[in-house]
Order: structure tokens, then C-alpha cells, then sequence
């Protein structure tokens, strides 16, 4: 990308993760981009970039946000969790990513990143939710595969199988 | 697309903050939550110099008691936590059943009620509920601070009372009390969509069961939220129990000389989803009201 930034740059530090980085950013870049650029978290996926499709949802100090709609120097100081950090230690997959691979929650998997973590704050929040609730959770987030079928179950399965779970989303 | 290039400043509080926005003019913006601002910038619909950071001003930040009959939240205080407050719900029924209408959770987390406020969408819940619920809103320029009534604020579509070096610092929501009824009604193609049309409703019934308090609120159906003054002032005194819901929402429609027509819905249609909005919400008020 051209250089065509006019303003100085400011160093940022933020905990993603789990780990601590220090960066140097433009103030115009997104966090979304600054997790898949700056810290090769490739797994924050980007699909419209303006708010509204859910893809690139990542947790901000425990909190689900769009991170396509902050500004990486917003997050300074903060701790992000991207899907990356949802697994445990040894690569485990969390309950959540493990209901949605066992109840077909993802068809070609762009969006389903997004998914992961908005459920994953969602349950933190509401560990028994209704099945209206649950969909009405999951309208923040689009499937173009319209595998929303799936992703219900698989909702379903997560919350009540949390109780017993080993992995439960970050720590 | 991604945003034009811009100036940060994260201002340690509210002083600094309108003392940039006066010192860079019409080249800055306050962002808060930035739920708006940032589409906006991103499809270069609108593009600053200079973005001033509202995140460290803790000052615009809570939901505190002021008395007996005022709440006062910080315009920096997200919908999420206005969703999770009990004294929000309480004191302030109408704005707590407004939030979960406002985008999805995850704009909510970050989402504020002075940014929904200040960037006052025609369509928006919280200008609507400020408005029928006569709040008053607390801004601060480097001149001070004055108190703006909601219905003086909104100006037009995206455009308010505030000067371009004013900050929105805080909301003064008066608690109704005594046997009241409060509700939001809304019509969207998808949950999270701004409203096709949307209606609020406040009432207060005195001991004889009469009305002596009613306000209703019109969002999406214009250039900014309204009020049906008419239809209020026709409906005081009178028992609510003998009102004809569905007339209420044809008279509170009636007359709109700026409903929008689009893909979504031309005027009349808008102005019939308006009224059912209206009537749906009278309906729950009232029951509200009779039966807590």
C-alpha cells in the first residue's frame, strides 16, 4: 500500500492473546488489520469492512466488537482475543469451537471466526440461553453459505454442554 | 475500503476534548464508540483531519441517581452497559427497552448513548426515547456548560444543536413515577436494521385512571425523531381504556410532511408501519400502566 499517510505514527501496546506487543501504527488502521498484518493473526477475517457482516469479530477487554470499527490506537492498553486464543495451550479446541465442528456450524468457515467469538461472548454473558435468544444472538453475524442451521445447534449443543466442558473459551 | 488518513488525539478529559475540537474547527470529529463514525469513514462517506478520542474522558462515563427524579448517564456510557444496569431498567424503563434495538451486541459493547445521541440517525432508538421522555441533555464548550431539552436538540437528519466545538457530556433522564406505562415498538426487514418506522410511548395515569401525563415518539419517519403533540394533547385526561389504539396511530401519523421513501418502503407504507407501531405500543403501555 502507497505511503500516503500524512500523520505521524503512534506506538501502541496491547495484550493479544495473552501476549504483549508493542507497535508502531498509522492511526487509520483497524484493529482488524493490525491483528491480521501486524500480528499475523490471519484467522480475524475481514468481509465487508464497514460493520455489518460480523467476520472480524474479536473480543476488546473481554467485550465482542466489530474490528473493523476500531482503531488499533483505540485499543491501547487493552487485551484482545482473537479465535486464535480461544483453543487451550495444547491447541485444544474450546467448547465452542468444538460444537460448531461437531453439529456442521460452518460450511466454507469465512465467517465462521466471527461466529466462534461472538458465541463465545455471548455464552460468557448468558450461559443458559433460550433458543430465541440464541438466534437473536447470532444476528449480528451473516453465513453466506446459509449454514444457519448448523450454527444454532451448535449454539445449543456449547451452552449446554459448558458445564462439563474442559476448555471454556479465554482465560 | 479503508478510512482517509486523520490526526489522532486521545485527550485526557472533557476540557482537552473541546479544546481541541475548538482549536481544529470543522476538520475534527469526536468519536466515542464509533459505531457510526467509523462505516462512515471507512466507505469515505465522510472523512476528518483530526479525530478526537473520547476513550480516556472516564468523567463522561456512568449511571448515577441525581435525586429523587433524575438519572443521569455519562454519554460515554456504552448501550451494553445500559443494558446490564438495574438502575437504568428501573428508573428508566423506556431507554432500557430501547437498547437491545440498537444493532447487535457486539456495536452495543462499544456503542454509546451520547454517540447515538450526538449522531442523532433519523432512525435511531435513543433520540427517540430522549425526546419523548423530555431529557436533558449536558454539553460543555470551552464558553461552559449548558443544558439542552431533547426537543431542542435535534435539528435535522444527522445534525443537532451542538456547536462544532461542543461536546455531549452527560443525559438527565427524568423518572416518572406513579402508575406509568412505557414502550418501544419497531418494524425492521432484519433484527438490527434501522427501523422501517418505530414508536415509543410514555403515559401516566392519575387515581381516577385518567391520563394526565402522555408522550409519543415517532422515529423513521423523518428527518429527525418527533413527537405527536396533537395526538398527546387530544389524549390527556381522557381514559386510556376507551382510546382506540389503532385511531391513536392514524392520528399520530397523520400530517407527517417528510416521511423518506426507498427501497425499503415508500412513504405511505412507512407512514402505515408507523401507525401500527404506535398503536402496538399504546397497547403495552396501557397494560403496563393498569396492571404494572
Amino acid at each position: 500500500m502507497a505511503d500516503v499517510d500524512t500523520v505521524d505514527t503512534i506506538e501502541i501496546h496491547v495484550r493479544v492473546n495473552g501476549t504483549s506487543r508493542r507497535e508502531t501504527v498509522r492511526p487509520r488502521l483497524t484493529l482488524a488489520d493490525f491483528l491480521r498484518v501486524n500480528c499475523g493473526l490471519t484467522g480475524t477475517h475481514l468481509g465487508c469492512e464497514h460493520g455489518v457482516c460480523g467476520a472480524c469479530t474479536v473480543l476488546l477487554d473481554g467485550e465482542a466488537v466489530r474490528a473493523c470499527l476500531v482503531f488499533a490506537v483505540q485499543a491501547n492498553d487493552a487485551e484482545v482475543t482473537t479465535v486464535e486464543g480461544l483453543t487451550g495451550p495444547d491447541g485444544q479446541l474450546s467448547t465452542v469451537q468444538a460444537a460448531f465442528r461437531e453439529h456442521h456450524g460452518l460450511q466454507c468457515g469465512f465467517c465462521t471466526p466471527g461466529f466462534v467469538v461472538s458465541v463465545t461472548a455471548f455464552l460468557a454473558e448468558n450461559p443458559k440461553p433460550t433458543d430465541e435468544e440464541i438466534r437473536e444472538a447470532l444476528t449480528g453475524n451473516l453465513c453466506r453459505c446459509t449454514g444457519y442451521q448448523g450454527i444454532v445447534n451448535a449454539v445449543r449443543a456449547a451452552a449446554d454442554t459448558a458445564g462439563t466442558a474442559v476448555t471454556e473459551g479465554p482465560a | 475500503m479503508k478510512p482517509a488518513p486523520f490526526t489522532y488525539h486521545a485527550p485526557v478529559d472533557a476540557d482537552e476534548a473541546v479544546g481541541l475540537l475548538a482549536e481544529l474547527g470543522d476538520e475534527a470529529k469526536a468519536i466515542a464508540g464509533g459505531q457510526s463514525l467509523v462505516p462512515m469513514l471507512a466507505l469515505r462517506l465522510a472523512s476528518f483531519g483530526h479525530l478526537v478520542d473520547l476513550r480516556r474522558l472516564d468523567e463522561l462515563r456512568g449511571i448515577e441517581r441525581r435525586g429523587d427524579d433524575t438519572v443521569w448517564i455519562g454519554a460515554g456510557t456504552t448501550q451494553a452497559t445500559v443494558q446490564r444496569s438495574d438502575e437504568a431498567r428501573a428508573a428508566v424503563p423506556l431507554l432500557a427497552r430501547a437498547t437491545p434495538f440498537i444493532g447487535h451486541f457486539q456495536i452495543r459493547s462499544r456503542g454509546t448513548v451520547g454517540g447515538s445521541l450526538a449522531h442523532a440517525d433519523s432512525a435511531a432508538e435513543y433520540p427517540a426515547v430522549a425526546l419523548t421522555l423530555d431529557a436533558e441533555l449536558e454539553a460543555l464548550s470551552p464558553r461552559g456548560r449548558r443544558t439542552i431539552p431533547a426537543a431542542r436538540f435535534l435539528t435535522g437528519m444527522w445534525s443537532t444543536e451542538l456547536a462544532d466545538d461542543e461536546l455531549l457530556t452527560g443525559v438527565n433522564f427524568p423518572v416518572w413515577k406513579g402508575r406509568c406505562g412505557f414502550a418501544i415498538e419497531e418494524f425492521a426487514r432484519r433484527s438490527g436494521d434501522f427501523a422501517i418506522a418505530g414508536a415509543t410511548v410514555a403515559l401516566r395515569m392519575d387515581g381516577d385512571g385518567h391520563l394526565d401525563r402522555c408522550a409519543i415518539g415517532l422515529f423513521g419517519l423523518g428527518p429527525t425523531a418527533v413527537r405527536a403533540r396533537d395526538t398527546e394533547a387530544a389524549l390527556l385526561g381522557s381514559d386510556p381504556l376507551e382510546a382506540d389504539a389503532e385511531e391513536i396511530g392514524r392520528s399520530a401519523t397523520e400530517g407527517l410532511g417528510s416521511v423518506p421513501s426507498d427501497l425499503h418502503g415508500s412513504a405511505p407504507y412507512r407512514t402505515r408501519v408507523g401507525a401500527a407501531m404506535v398503536a402496538r405500543a399504546w397497547r403495552r403501555a396501557v397494560q403496563e400502566a393498569l396492571h404494572g
